[in-house]
């Protein structure tokens, strides 16, 4: 599973493990697995969409300025606004 | 000797005063928790942002090039001080000592030659166009907000990036009380333009794998130096708040205490006034009946 966390500045929103989220980088959406290189990209504003589970319906957060950064621990997202 | 009278009258308005107190102490003690909440909540994000920072500004090299917010103007001539109080008084000594920090860094800074000028973000913070009245640069609005959010946060730090573009400062300090207990509020001044970057690099692990960047590195960071600035004003802003709560709270439980001692104190008084009120008629009484 993928460890997936969801930081704005007025707090933590998400911090949880799933199974991909979908990212709209500023170059071009992408979608991280567990065990994805790492990667830095900032964001443009869009949807993130999560998918707990492999094939499950994936849930639609928006999120507003910020980047997203990929390391052996996980996936972080930092965005200015969230949901 | 202050008539019977008198002295009731003033025992009641002291014991109303006491209620105000006590009920202001009560409201910033919830207050502050519901702020203190706030500021730990915002520290994952400040935490994050610095590390990437970090990690960011080790792999890019400060040039001519690279963005102001990071190199700076090339110049230490204009400091802009940034003075974050609050909307309210009755705080004790919560904006006299910001203020105070800040009169001292400008008395610094005009010794050295250097210029300095304010912005003033907090109602209370007005009180320094008494001692600099051309030194004003801008006075922030921010008596209709109620709880800081990240957007009052990022309309300063946007207006400073604004200003600092147009080479209206070359330099930025930003003045705000760090909040260390109820008890304890320590004023305090940091550079915020140009970003000092954190040089105590904890390289993230990132198991030995390159880490691909989207953008460049150059981009990325020139994205998040306004960001980092909006960041530390927010970061600044949710102290503030904390501390003015935890610094009324306390100013209003010494009122509250101190009221307490001048009932006591009035009371004895009332009291031997009245003793003393009835023993003369006694006298006279007795005195009079002796007479007969």
């Amino acid at each position: 599973m993928l460890h997936f966390e969801l930081v704005t500045p007025e707090r933590l929103i998400r911090s949880e493990a799933v199974h991909m989220v979908t990212v709209p980088g500023s170059e071009g959406d992408f979608a991280v697995l567990e065990g994805h290189a790492p990667l830095m990209s900032t964001i443009r504003d869009g949807e993130l969409l999560v998918q707990r589970t492999a094939g499950g319906q994936p849930e639609a957060i928006a999120i507003r300025g910020g980047f997203a950064e990929v390391n052996a621990k996980g996936l972080t997202v930092l965005a200015e606004h969230a949901g | 000797m202050a008539s019977l009278k008198a002295l009731k009258i003033r025992i009641g308005s002291v014991k109303s005063t006491q209620k105000i107190t006590k009920a202001m102490k009560m409201v910033a003690a919830a207050k502050l928790r519901r702020a203190q909440e706030a500021a730990v909540q915002g520290r994952p994000y400040a935490e994050r942002l610095e590390a990437v920072m970090a990690s960011l500004a080790s792999k890019v090299t400060v040039s001519e090039s690279s963005p102001k917010l990071l190199a700076g103007t090339g110049k230490d001539q204009v400091h802009l001080l940034v003075v974050a109080t609050s909307e309210r008084g009755l705080a004790g000594a919560f904006n006299t000592n910001i203020v105070r920090a800040a009169r001292r860094k400008a008395a610094e800074l005009e010794a050295a030659g250097k210029t300095v000028r304010f912005y003033i973000a907090g109602k209370k913070g007005r009180v320094l166009r008494r001692f600099f009245p051309n030194g004003i640069a801008a006075d922030h609005d921010m008596s209709a907000i109620k709880t800081v959010a990240f957007d009052d946060a990022q309309a300063i730090a946007s207006d400073l990036i604004r200003r600092y573009e147009a080479g209206e400062f070359d330099i930025a300090h930003l003045f705000y009380a760090k909040f260390q207990s109820a008890l304890v509020q320590e004023p305090v001044g940091q550079q915020i333009i140009p970003v000092a970057v954190p040089t105590s690099v904890e390289t993230a692990n990132d198991g030995g794998a390159a880490v691909t960047y989207e953008p460049d590195e150059e981009s990325i960071l020139a994205d998040l130096l306004p960001r980092n600035v909006a960041v530390q004003i927010f970061r600044a802003l949710l102290e503030n708040a904390a501390s003015e709560q935890g610094s009324r709270m306390t100013a209003m439980d010494n009122a509250t205490r101190n009221a307490g001692d001048m009932i006591n104190r009035l009371t004895i008084q009332y009291n031997r006034t009245r003793q003393a009120a009835i023993t003369t008629e006694l006298v006279e009484i007795i005195s009079g009946a002796e007479a007969l």
